[in-house]
């Protein structure tokens, strides 16, 4: 069977860390990053690689485009 | 197999519409402001239409719209913005023009031009942010603020006995002849984001088409979370407790 896996990459200099991705988000693969980034913001990243499916929850409630999502499907 | 190997761009479903540029928008964390301009430059990319499409900006949050998304602007005077757009859309018919409003903007000082410009029937997209308080100027009660909701100038509450009602303006604007399509959105979760896109491409769609005559105005029912005084993702539950029953969610209007 066909397995679809995800996976998300975080423009973390334009984050402004509002957390809303990571309540988006169905299967939990979003934290917060304890450093901050130059404007002193905790950026969105992904804590839980393996959970991801690829939805584009997080990047498509992300009020400053900050998320690029990615999909693959594997053969099994 | 490791994120880095899906990160490709063969892979890529989903990132930021090119036609919102890289400046850092000015918004607060988690505005909703934020969202809807991305869903603007989506649909204008995604149509295809960036070179044939005027957008109006307000003031109050918004008012530096034009520095994100990569069309012509006109920025308006205070609530002036549809009369500034009809005078464009009359100069340039077979162009998208487009207002972009807040609901101090839109619903208080602007309530004529909105009003008059919506039942003059020319084809306008008109796109209202109703965040229910003066974001820009720090949180004052707006006409749309609810009653019992507190803002800097009714720090206990709206009270109607002194302040009247939330005013509703896109169900008068819907009662208009001028109107084509009304109707009201949001953009919390990812599925209320796609539809609100869509209500999005469909008003401008209608603003561009030649036989059929009328605007088509889109509420999209908003956070202010720093106005609120609540985190982003509080606000985004205030708002579907409280915005939702004096604001529902769907189309008013569709003709
Ligand atoms: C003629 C005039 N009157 C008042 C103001 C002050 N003012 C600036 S923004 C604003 C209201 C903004 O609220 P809204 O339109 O809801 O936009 P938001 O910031 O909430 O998105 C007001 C009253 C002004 N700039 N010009
Ligand atoms: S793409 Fe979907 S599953 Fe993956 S992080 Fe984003 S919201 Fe979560
Ligand atoms: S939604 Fe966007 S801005 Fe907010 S924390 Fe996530 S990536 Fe950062
Ligand atoms: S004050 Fe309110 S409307 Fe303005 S940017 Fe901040 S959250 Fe958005
Ligand atoms: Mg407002």
């Amino acid at each position: 069977m066909a397995k679809i896996k995800g996976a998300v990459s975080v423009n973390v200099e334009r984050c402004k860390g509002c957390e809303l991705c990571v309540v988006a988000c169905p299967t939990h693969v979003l934290a917060m990053s304890k450093q901050v980034n130059a404007k002193g913001y905790r950026y969105a990243m992904m804590a839980n690689e393996d959970a991801c499916i690829g939805c584009a929850s997080c990047g498509i409630v992300c009020p400053d485009g900050c998320i690029s999502v990615y999909k693959v499907k594997i053969e099994e | 197999m490791t994120a880095q190997d899906i990160i490709k761009p063969e892979n890529l479903v989903y990132s930021k519409p090119s036609l919102l540029n890289d400046n850092t928008m000015h918004y607060c964390p988690g505005c909703s402001h934020g969202v809807v301009h991305k869903l603007i430059a989506e649909v204008i990319e995604e149509m295809g239409i960036m070179d044939k499409t005027v957008g109006v900006s307000p003031v109050g949050c918004a008012v530096f719209a034009y520095n994100y998304i990569d069309i012509d602007w006109q920025e308006a005077a205070h609530g002036r913005a549809p009369a500034i757009a009809t005078a464009i859309k009359r100069l340039l018919p077979e162009n998208l023009v487009f207002t972009y409003q807040g609901d101090g903007d839109l619903a208080a000082i602007g309530t004529a031009e909105t009003i008059h410009a919506v039942n003059r029937g020319d084809n306008l997209a008109m796109i209202f942010i109703n965040n229910a308080i003066y974001g820009m100027t720090g949180g004052q009660m707006a006409p749309t603020t609810l009653e019992g909701m507190k803002t800097a100038t009714c720090p206990y509450g709206r009270d109607p006995q002194l302040n009247g009602y939330h005013l509703p303006i896109t169900n008068l604007v819907a009662q208009l002849e001028g109107a084509r399509y009304v109707t009201r959105q949001s953009v919390h979760t990812a599925a209320a984001v796609r539809k609100a896109k869509a209500a999005i491409r469909k008003a401008f769609e209608n603003a561009l088409c030649p036989e059929k005559k009328g605007a088509s105005f889109v509420e999209i029912v908003s956070t202010c979370n720093s106005g609120w005084k609540l985190s982003p993702e509080k606000a985004n539950q205030w708002m579907v407790e409280n915005m939702f029953k004096a604001y529902p969610i769907g189309d008013l209007k569709n003709i």
